[in-house]
């Protein structure tokens, strides 16, 4: 593999793994409501304006960000109270729409408190570039992966060891039977909202540093997680990881190979030729059904 | 690359229950509303048209061209809105990429007349022949599946046709806009103000909301319905629940593409920003907001999306906020939009007079 295909496939992997983080979001709060949510890209500008805005009080920016991650999860949580927890009637579509419109407030609400200019800070280490096998690698992308894989074991461990996590299984499997153990619903729900806002919110927090954060950028995180997400297969975990990693993999190859200006035109064609192809996505189920 | 996705499946998906209770075939089954499964009927074509005789007043009685031009928009808009909510509300199907064929019948109409020349009233057609074509190819394999198959399939054509639209710059005139487009014109006349164009959007406007009244009240229409309702059940009685949603599909694309060669030509120019798939996203809200699965839904939704923008303008940056806020407060105490309020007030009056 020639050192291009290399450098290609380390950004690959790197921005892969932020949709991973996003599509992860997605995909617990799809399995717990069937919607969905198009706030999960917010939460992930909200994770890296946080952190810009915390780096400048506190000297270490990993402090910075633990507490931007933390305060968004608090704060996806507190939305799906204020927001969701009060229809009488939830279902799939009017959980997406209230989705859309807390989108919407969220945005605004980001930029009448924190700025309409672009923030951003110094990565997690003090050498930004190193060379390994004659490539070079941002030190940054490393704490990309790295943090991205050990949250990936958190969760696995999360869904299949804790109570709580096995809750959440449940509810989503069937919500009827899960409240009749004695599991209650919504706080299920409550849950799955804090999870995906923690897991946007990293995304924000580790891809600041290289990409910078905006407030108008939270759109297009979501648009990119929904897809992951497809890709993979709606619903499933390790899905999530393979379409993220999929997705910033085809972005790479193709704006090198093909052409930068049609960057997400070929993305998004190519997900779509897949998708037909095996319509439950990469590695998802195949409960659609095919009329 | 040591990336092991760690072996976590959640288990098969199930829909949550509803207040329907049909657990073979919920009717929150991802992707799917369970609002359209009791659709209002459509209300008689004599208030259509008085209320499109009264229309016919507003260039004589608006204050100046601008009000003309807010009306042109709104007509616009409602050909937009009620063509989504004939195959979302009344379909069931989420499609995220109307926006989208608006802007292919706008830039196909526009490009046509500003490269060859041709006609606005030939490129018009052309234009939402161009936008059915793609509803076609996308719809074959994206409708024969449920839940989110269709709206991630118009969402990636929604964003290919806007790289396309920004990137062919030689074509469209890239993301400054496609400049130059000639207005409608007829024997040397043209229809180029906005308050010449009023009486083409009217009576467009009038068109579309007479064939989607007669397209509800035919036999598709009642077989669109059904599909909506439960799709397994409308294949048993012998309906091609396919066929249907793929017709509406393309149908409703056409409605939008006429849509965008109005646009296009009224306005003599178009940008990549207007078709976005924040756009279609705004679309789907205006249908919600006004009654998704009603008939005057839509001129609700798009009175919404013409005039509260003008009534928030003044509060600058704080816009975007109030009317996330207000959409917020409509979903949560009318989730059945605005068009059912007078239908909830009556029921929540007639309950409260019983004994």
């Amino acid at each position: 593999m020639g050192t291009a295909a290399l450098q290609l496939l380390v950004a690959g992997i790197g921005t892969g793994s932020i949709y991973a983080l996003i599509a992860l979001g997605f995909n617990v709060v799809f399995k717990s409501t069937g919607a969905m949510n198009f706030a999960q890209g917010e939460w992930v500008v909200m994770g890296g304006m946080i952190s810009a805005l915390l780096a400048g009080t506190f000297n270490s920016i990993a402090i910075a960000c633990l507490i931007a991650v933390l305060a968004v999860a608090a704060l996806g949580m507190l939305s799906e109270r204020l927001v969701i927890f009060p229809l009488r009637r939830p279902n799939a579509l009017l959980i997406t729409l209230v989705s859309i419109g807390l989108a919407i407030f969220t945005r605004s609400l980001v930029m009448l408190l924190l700025g309409k200019k672009p923030v951003g800070y110094l990565g997690f280490s003090e050498t930004t570039t190193l060379t390994l096998g004659g490539i070079s690698v941002q030190t940054q992308t490393l704490w990309i992966v790295g943090l991205t894989l050990v949250f990936l074991a958190i969760m696995h461990v999360f869904f299949e060891r804790t109570i709580m996590g096995k809750a959440l299984r449940a509810a989503a499997a069937d919500r009827e039977a899960a409240a009749i153990v004695g599991i209650k619903v919504e706080t299920t729900v409550l849950l799955s909202f804090g999870i995906a806002a923690f897991a946007g919110a990293l995304a924000g927090a580790i891809i600041t540093p290289l990409t910078l954060a905006s407030y108008d950028q939270g759109a297009m995180f979501s648009f990119k997680g929904f897809s992951a997400a497809m890709l993979g297969g709606v619903g499933s975990l390790p899905g999530a990881v393979v379409g993220g990693l999929a997705l910033g993999l085809l972005e790479a190859f193709g704006s090198f190979y093909i052409s930068s200006n049609f960057k997400d035109a070929i993305a998004f064609a190519i997900l779509l030729i897949i998708l037909f192809a095996r319509p439950s996505g990469l590695l998802g189920r195949a409960d659609i059904v095919k009329v | 690359m040591a990336v092991t996705p760690p072996p976590i499946a959640f288990p098969a998906s199930r829909p949550l229950p509803t207040e329907t209770g049909n657990p073979a075939e919920p009717a929150v089954a991802p992707g799917r509303l369970s609002i359209a499964t009791a659709p209002a009927r459509p209300t008689g074509q004599w208030q259509l048209l008085l209320l499109w005789l009264l229309l016919l007043t507003i260039p004589f009685v608006a204050p100046n061209a601008y009000v003309v031009s807010l009306a042109n928009v709104a007509l616009i808009n409602l050909v937009l809105i009620a063509s989504l909510n004939l195959f979302m509300g009344f379909g069931g199907q989420i499609s995220l990429g109307h926006a989208g064929f608006f802007g292919l019948g706008a830039y196909a109409s526009g490009i046509l007349n500003v490269k060859l020349g041709l006609s606005a009233w030939i490129g018009l057609p052309i234009g939402a022949l161009v936008a059915s074509s793609s509803a076609l190819i996308i719809g074959i394999p994206a409708l024969r599946l449920r839940g989110l198959y269709l709206s991630m399939a118009t969402l990636g054509w929604n964003s290919i046709l806007v790289v396309l639209f920004n990137r062919l710059v030689a074509l469209t005139g890239g993301p400054n806009g496609l400049l130059g487009v000639q207005p409608f014109s007829f024997a040397g006349f043209r229809f180029d103000s906005q308050l010449l164009a009023f009486p083409l959007v009217w009576l467009a406007s009038l068109v579309v909301m007479l064939a989607i009244r007669n397209l509800l009240r035919s036999r598709t229409g009642r077989a669109l319905r059904a599909v909506a309702t439960n799709e397994l059940g409308a294949d048993a009685v012998g309906i091609n629940s396919f066929h249907t949603k793929l017709l509406f599909f393309v149908l409703t694309a056409g409605m939008a593409g006429v849509a965008g060669g109005l646009y296009v030509h009224i306005n003599q120019y178009a940008s990549p920003e207007t078709f976005d798939i924040s756009s279609s996203i705004l679309l789907v809200v205006m249908v919600a907001l006004g009654g998704s699965g009603t008939y005057w839904g839509p001129v609700i939704g798009a009175l919404i999306l013409t005039f509260v923008p003008q009534l928030l303008l003044g509060y600058e940056d704080a816009e975007l906020m109030l009317f996330g806020l207000g959409m917020l407060i409509v979903l949560i105490v009318f989730p059945g939009g605005l068009a059912r309020v007078p239908e909830a007030l009556m029921r929540h009056f007639a309950k409260s007079k019983r004994p």
